[in-house]
């Protein structure tokens, strides 16, 4: 069963289309990777999901349910961070991660002690002293310290230091609840690499690529560094007109060129031929992905 | 503009120092324009509400008192009156036109003055410090008392310019020319000082807030202290900045400078105080630095209603503590109304056999006019649900599996039980201190029957917030227009006379002024309906729109 399911969905503010027949597919138990720059319709997809905006048109199911019309009822089943925390400035964070908690009907007080302790947040100081770094922790800690279905997290490590941004990557690869669904939206592509089992990428409201990422990587081009025995112009000659090479550069016997993944063997085999010393192949980054979405070349 | 810019910032306005370095006062000129620019709508629409009031004022006055007989006439009643008084101060020259014109716009002029200067450099200062914008500019080329300095200077020209153009008003209306300077400048001295008073709390206070709401304390508290002081006829009035107003006397052949040099003496001391203050304390803090809470949450902080009155206990305290004081001064001098009467023969015959009815009049205004109070209390925590919106904490509040009406209503009831709670205050208050001067209890339930009667008009007001919320959220601060207008119609209504129609716009207007007049359940229950339709109204808009 499908936990989020968005299918052409249209969101207008004034002339501005911020979703335009935008279509996502989370499967329920899987941690999907939402990708895409700043205002390409990442943070309205999500309070759409949220029934905080109505979508113009289009279909959207959440956990089963009408995102909006049962709004109350599925929010008792997901947690949400938001991608700008704002606070009480007079309550502690202490105060704040309790009543999230208790409004979505109680919260467990080990994984919440735990999770204060990990994340190294001091729950005494006012929301109105603490730092972007620290409010985003208070609403990370509210969250996760929830038994629940599906985790909303939009962007949810920005502002946090490298050491917090682990401790997140551990929790949701070990502590998180057994079958619960992540939509975890980022650009920082390192993070979505390491913890997504599915990426979908958003541009300008419309969704550009979804799958695995094997299958986005299918479709584009592995790196290839290799040194030869043989000279350059042996190596030009024998390269030369081979299907599916790009950006070949040649400098005293050491190769660079990115390969199209389904051109690899022959071009492979072509190199073998030409006495290789030493060869590295590195399947495309997110980054030459998203990249490569975006029309522009990864250099 | 390109506070940043150094090249220009080298070469500051206000302290160039001799070597062309960075002194304590670099950059002053460029912050001021800046903080210039960003007040460009919000300043003009002070001075122009202020110069509308004062003008509309003015001009229903003009026909009035246009002969001697007639000045005498009001010299007789306000030298009399408590209320007078206790808002207006001393009556001096009130036999004179400007005398009166004068003496009838000095509260509302004053006032609104102070408000202007203290809004405006708590926003400055302080609101910049916590939103972050001031990081960027201190970190700039500007010196440490920079950022100061343009502030109080921006409030300096917005004083004077108030002064001048409340002078301009008095000359337009037929009176000489200097003294409406004088009256003007005398103004402008209020807002210097309370310009000075402001900056001091915007460095004690760690949270812009806070500042506001001490310095608009210290305000209130220094004009009921004049107002004592007048209606006691003592050395009371020299205590406070409105006083020192007074004793310019611009309109008769008293008429003396000197007391501006008293305000600006005061100004100049202050200010120094909350330049050593600024000095001394660390960006961003405060003097008064916030204690560690608790860790946990208190057991009964688990609806969405336990937090909207979590959230409204501070500004529940605040105004409660305020509108009790505001409440025991008004039932405090409900006597002096009986003895000014009893100690002029005169005056007595005038009215034998209805000072009961003099002392009711006054306690129906007062009733009035603390109902109005009270209705800006209900605005400011209606305003509170937009607040929650917009700054994205409803958010939190909504994904956790609270509905949309759940959530508005949370808001809804604290308003309206909250505002229900300071109308009992102000009830007690008034009643209270009115039956411990005047030794007679036996009007402290009609008092509180009275305060309990302006509720209708009262939820109206804060009914109108919650619709505009619902339905066209971008404009909920309009609900202020009606809220500024049941002021003016509460306080200037019988002076300047409107038609009923617009009179009207005033939910307090179609009560009747109890105790004087008798409570009328029809109007009750129609405003107590008007009120609960509108906010059902907001409460059917929220539902069915976006959120912020």
């Amino acid at each position: 069963m499908a936990a989020i399911e968005l299918r052409d969905v249209v969101k207008t503010f004034g002339a501005v289309r911020a979703l335009d027949g935008f279509d996502l597919e989370v499967e329920a138990g899987e941690v999907h990777g939402f990708l895409g720059p700043n205002g390409s319709g990442k943070s309205t997809a999500i309070r759409l999901l949220l029934g905080l905006l109505r979508p113009d048109s289009g279909g959207a199911t959440l956990l089963g349910g009408d995102p909006w019309r049962d709004a109350p009822t599925l929010h008792r089943r997901l947690a949400y961070v938001p991608g700008e925390v704002n606070l009480w400035p007079n309550l502690t964070g202490g105060e704040v991660i309790d009543l999230l908690g208790r409004l979505r009907g109680g919260l467990d007080q080990r994984r919440r002690a735990d999770l204060v302790e990990r994340f190294g947040l001091d729950p005494t100081r006012r929301c109105g002293t603490y730092s972007k770094g620290n409010r985003q922790k208070v609403a990370l800690v509210a969250a996760l310290a929830s038994d629940v279905e599906l985790y909303l997290l939009d962007e949810p490590t920005s502002g946090l230091d490298p050491l917090m941004e682990a401790e997140f990557q551990t929790w949701v690869r070990e502590s998180r609840p057994e079958g619960s669904t992540v939509l975890l939206s980022s650009h920082i592509l390192a993070e979505v690499e390491a913890l997504c089992d599915r990426v979908s990428i958003i541009r300008a409201g419309r969704r550009v690529q979804s799958g695995t990422l094997a299958d986005l990587r299918h479709h584009t081009r592995t790196t290839v560094v290799a040194d030869t025995s043989a000279d350059d112009e042996t190596t030009a000659a024998a390269l030369r007109g081979l299907a599916g090479i790009h950006h070949l550069s040649l400098e005293r016997g050491r190769l660079v060129m990115e390969v199209e993944s389904h051109d690899l063997a022959g071009v492979l085999r072509h190199l073998a031929d030409l006495g290789v010393t030493s060869l590295q192949a590195h399947p495309p980054t997110l980054e030459e992905l998203f990249l490569h979405e975006y029309g522009e070349v990864p250099t | 503009m390109n506070v940043g810019h150094a090249p220009d910032v080298q070469r500051p306005s206000a302290a160039p120092s001799s070597d062309g370095s960075a002194g304590p006062f670099t950059g002053t000129g460029q912050l001021f324009r800046l903080a210039a620019r960003r007040d460009r709508v919000r300043l003009p629409v002070w001075l122009i509400g202020l110069t509308a009031v004062i003008g509309a004022s003015t001009n229903a006055l003009v026909g009035f008192y246009d002969t001697p007989v007639k000045q005498a006439g009001y010299a007789a009643t306000v030298e009399n009156s408590a209320v007078s008084r206790l808002m207006g101060g001393t009556p001096y020259d009130v036999d004179t036109f400007g005398g009166i014109l004068a003496y009838e716009i000095t509260a509302v002029a004053g006032v609104t003055v102070a408000l202007m200067v203290i809004f405006l450099v708590t926003r400055h200062i302080r609101g910049e410090e916590e939103s972050g914008n001031a990081e960027l500019v201190r970190s700039a080329v500007t010196g440490r008392h920079a950022a100061l300095a343009a502030t109080l200077a921006l409030a300096s020209v917005a004083s004077g310019l108030a002064g001048l153009l409340v002078a301009g008003v008095l000359a337009l209306s037929g009176v000489a020319v200097g003294p409406s300077l004088l009256f003007g400048a005398g103004l402008a001295a209020i807002g210097l000082a309370f310009t000075a008073v402001a900056a001091v709390a915007a460095q004690v206070a760690s949270t812009a807030r806070t500042a506001l709401g001490g310095a608009i304390l210290v305000m209130l508290a220094l004009f009921i202290v004049r107002g004592i002081g007048a209606v006691e006829d003592n050395w009371l009035t020299w205590l406070a900045p409105f006083g020192w107003q007074d004793e310019i006397r611009p309109f008769g052949e008293r008429a003396q400078g000197w007391p501006l040099l008293v305000s600006i003496g005061f100004a100049a001391v202050v200010l120094a105080l909350a330049a050593w203050l600024a000095a001394r304390r660390d960006f961003g803090a405060g003097l008064l630095q916030a204690r560690a809470g608790r860790p946990t949450a208190a057991g009964w902080l688990r609806t969405p209603m336990a937090l909207a009155f979590r959230m409204q206990r501070g500004l529940l305290l605040a105004w409660g503590v305020g509108l009790v004081v505001l409440a025991a001064v008004f039932g405090a001098v409900g006597r002096e109304v009986r003895t000014m009467i009893d100690s002029n023969p005169e005056v007595g015959q005038v009215i034998l056999g209805q000072i009961d009815d003099v002392v009711l009049g006054y306690l129906s205004f007062v009733t009035h006019f603390m109902g109005v109070t009270v209705a800006t209390y209900a605005v400011v925590s209606a305003l509170r649900l937009r607040r929650e919106e917009e700054s994205g904490r409803a958010d939190a509040v909504l994904a956790g599996g609270v509905s949309r009406t759940r959530w508005a209503l949370s808001g809804i009831v604290v308003t309206a039980g909250c505002s229900a709670l300071m109308a009992v205050a102000v009830g007690l208050g008034v009643g209270l201190t009115h039956g411990l001067v005047s030794d007679d209890m036996a009007r402290v339930g009609p008092l509180l029957g009275a305060a309990l009667g302006t509720l209708p008009a009262v939820w109206t007001l804060a009914a109108v917030a919650f619709a505009l919320h619902g339905w066209v959220p971008r404009w909920t601060a309009l609900v202020w227009l009606p809220t500024a207008w049941a002021f003016i119609q509460a306080y200037l209504g019988d002076l300047l006379d409107f038609p009923d129609g617009i009179s009207g716009l005033s939910p307090f207007w179609h009560l009747p002024k109890v105790p004087a007049e008798s409570f009328e359940p029809v109007a009750f229950v129609v405003l107590t309906g008007l009120a609960l339709a509108l906010t059902a109204l907001g409460v059917a808009g929220l539902r069915r729109r976006d959120l912020a």
